[in-house]
């Protein structure tokens, strides 16, 4: 037997903008304050050189020749090649992350399937098809 | 205007809910399908795929390359199978909604949503970009102020939009075409035929400078090659023929998409040091002017140009829909399900975007946007992947009609969350924060959802395809 309908409460128009400038909001507070606190980016080391040639760059004739031919010399090359990304990390974060991911995943399907159960009940009969 | 109204009943009522909708225009075939994904990604091979050299080398980078172009064959695969079956608007939203549940559709059209809308800021911050180097390379006196036109950028393409889908991707077909002959012409300029001659290969590949840890790490960026080619299946609501054409225009747009990432690979290790390259905004325009042609820099700088304008147009026309049918469902308010009466497009979706895309673009680094681009787009082929073994444990072959049935299944799902899983790892590499942020990002608006947003939604309504109760329920 079919699940009797659930009717949903009306939402005013006052709720919408509120609802509308909440996810505005999350947006704002989760994704760009970091970016705007400088919090989240590329973790990095930067090397510094004195007096930088080529050579002590690590540059070959061929890797030189190239730098030239986009307007660099050794000294501002040496800022774009001295910054390398820092790959070590702390095992404790791997785990939280995937633990953090793994954990949402699960908890979304579960509780969707929870969800999903109601609209199947409210548009099937016991065994025919939707209708 | 004309808003969408849930009037009737909730058992049946689709045709009731239906007759009061002003529907989308039903005028777009496969080359559209293919325009619209081949638009939104093809911009990955003029920028963006070189911070995959940066985080391990160009050789990690070609790696990256095809491991990506594998996931995102499974992507195209599994995709075009759902897609063909469930033709809706909001597209792979749609389809959660109907083989997963509520809470997960929610969340994968927020996916869609901030993988288009980042998308489409980091085109903006390229566009900008550009022609601040274009104007410096052509010696224009002054200064070029770059925040002008990435604001430009996206309120004139969101105007473009607003007015009509057809002209847009229209236009978009076009542009992409333009942009992908400027790939080809400056590939055979460089003569590959010819090593030493232009392409420098054996003196700039250095190996793998972070060893086989930069390897998984460039993964994280070489999403980019192809990210946004599911975008073909926003359109599905507007298409002539779902059944043939969005198969088909995916799994061209793919194969298009694989040849130019390989050829870009190429051309750019060939003429940048692979710390200029891992860093450069405007690659394949840096290497149209090592060739010292002017023409072909004039020629990459239009590419590039074309390809931006293309992506981030194509990135506008999708994060709307998915927006608008979040409003339709009222997953979101239904204030954004509403269609514009004359152009017969989601207004109100596409203008709520335009300044959170501005704020983003003139103040944040291409990278970090390029990142929460990825990473949206990463959650989304994760539950893609979880999606289509429900989908055929629910509905196995043979009890519902399929456009398209993916063959190998399920080996393309779970190499697809495998690919995901070292992606993941990829991300955590050097941007962990990020991840952890756009966790956070989900969770909470999960939270939100759960607490107080669904009981504004019907719940049998949810579900509008014409098949028949799901296997164990």
């Amino acid at each position: 037997m079919r699940k009797a309908p659930y009717e949903p409460p009306a939402q005013s128009v006052f709720g919408q903008i509120v609802d509308a400038f909440l996810m505005l909001a999350l947006v704002l507070v989760t994704l760009y304050l970091p970016l705007l606190l400088k919090l989240a980016g590329g973790g990095t080391t930067t090397r510094t050189f004195d007096n930088p040639t080529w050579e002590t760059l690590g540059q070959n004739p061929t890797m030189a020749a190239q730098w030239e031919k986009l307007g660099f010399d050794p000294t501002s090359a040496a800022a774009i090649i001295g910054v390398k990304f820092d790959y070590s990390f702390s095992t404790v974060a791997l785990v939280v992350t995937g633990v953090v991911i793994v954990g949402y995943f699960v908890a979304m399907i579960r509780w969707s399937d929870k969800e999903y159960r109601d609209v199947i009940a409210e548009r099937f009969d016991d065994s025919g098809p939707a209708r | 205007m004309v808003d969408v109204t849930h009037t009737g009943p909730a058992v049946g009522a689709t045709a009731p809910a239906a007759s009061k909708r002003v529907a989308l225009k039903r005028v777009l075939g496969p080359a559209h399908v293919w325009g619209l994904g081949v638009g939104i990604v093809l911009v990955g091979e003029f920028m963006g795929w070189n911070f995959a050299v940066g985080k391990g080398g160009a050789i990690a980078a070609l790696t990256a390359c095809w491991l990506a172009g594998i996931l995102y064959t499974c992507v195209a695969m599994i995709d075009s199978e759902v897609t063909s079956t469930v033709a809706a608007a909001g597209g792979q939203y749609a389809q959660a909604k109907h083989i997963i549940g509520p809470l997960a559709a929610f969340n994968v059209g927020l996916y869609l949503v901030m993988a288009y809308t980042m998308l489409e800021v980091s085109n903006a911050i390229v566009t900008g970009d550009l022609i601040d180097a274009f104007a410096h390379n052509m010696g224009l006196v002054g200064d070029v102020d770059k925040r002008a036109y990435m604001v430009l950028t996206i309120v004139f393409l969101s105007w473009l939009n607003y007015r009509g889908v057809l002209a847009t991707l229209t236009v978009n077909y076009i542009i992409t075409a333009i942009a992908f002959t400027a790939i080809l012409i400056l590939f055979f300029y460089v003569k590959p035929w010819a090593p030493g001659d232009v392409l420098k290969h054996d003196g700039l590949l250095t190996g793998l400078p972070y060893g086989g840890l930069g390897i998984l790490a460039a993964m994280h960026f070489g999403l980019w090659y192809y990210l946004g080619i599911e975008g073909t299946t926003q359109a599905a609501e507007e298409v002539r023929s779902p059944a043939r054409s969005l198969p088909l225009g995916t799994l061209t747009g793919i194969m298009t998409l694989l040849i130019a990432a390989t050829l870009t690979w190429y051309i750019g290790s060939g003429l940048m040091p692979w710390e200029y390259l891992g860093q450069a905004i405007t690659p394949l325009y840096d290497a149209a002017r090592l060739t010292g042609n002017p023409y072909l820099e004039v020629l990459l700088f239009v590419g590039t140009l074309f390809a931006t304008l293309a992506s981030a147009n194509g990135c506008i026309n999708d994060a709307s829909r998915a927006w608008f049918a979040m409003g339709r469902d009222r997953y979101m308010p239904v204030w954004f399900g509403a269609v514009h009466p004359n152009y017969r497009t989601p207004f109100r979706s596409i203008v709520f975007f335009v300044p959170i895309a501005i704020l983003f673009a003139v103040s944040t680094p291409l990278d970090q946007t390029i990142t929460l681009s990825i990473l949206s787009g990463l959650l989304g082929y994760t539950i893609m992947a979880i999606s289509v073994i429900i989908f055929r444990r629910k509905w196995p072959l043979g009890m519902i009609s399929r456009g398209y049935v993916h063959p190998l299944h399920p080996l393309p799902a779970l190499l697809l969350l495998l690919l995901c899983t070292v992606t993941y790892f990829a991300v955590f590499l050097g941007y962990g924060t990020q991840l952890l942020a756009m966790m956070t990002f989900y969770i909470g608006a999960s939270v939100w959802f759960v607490v107080h947003r669904y009981k504004y939604c019907r719940r049998g309504e949810q579900f509008t395809m014409p098949w028949p109760k799901p296997v164990g329920y």
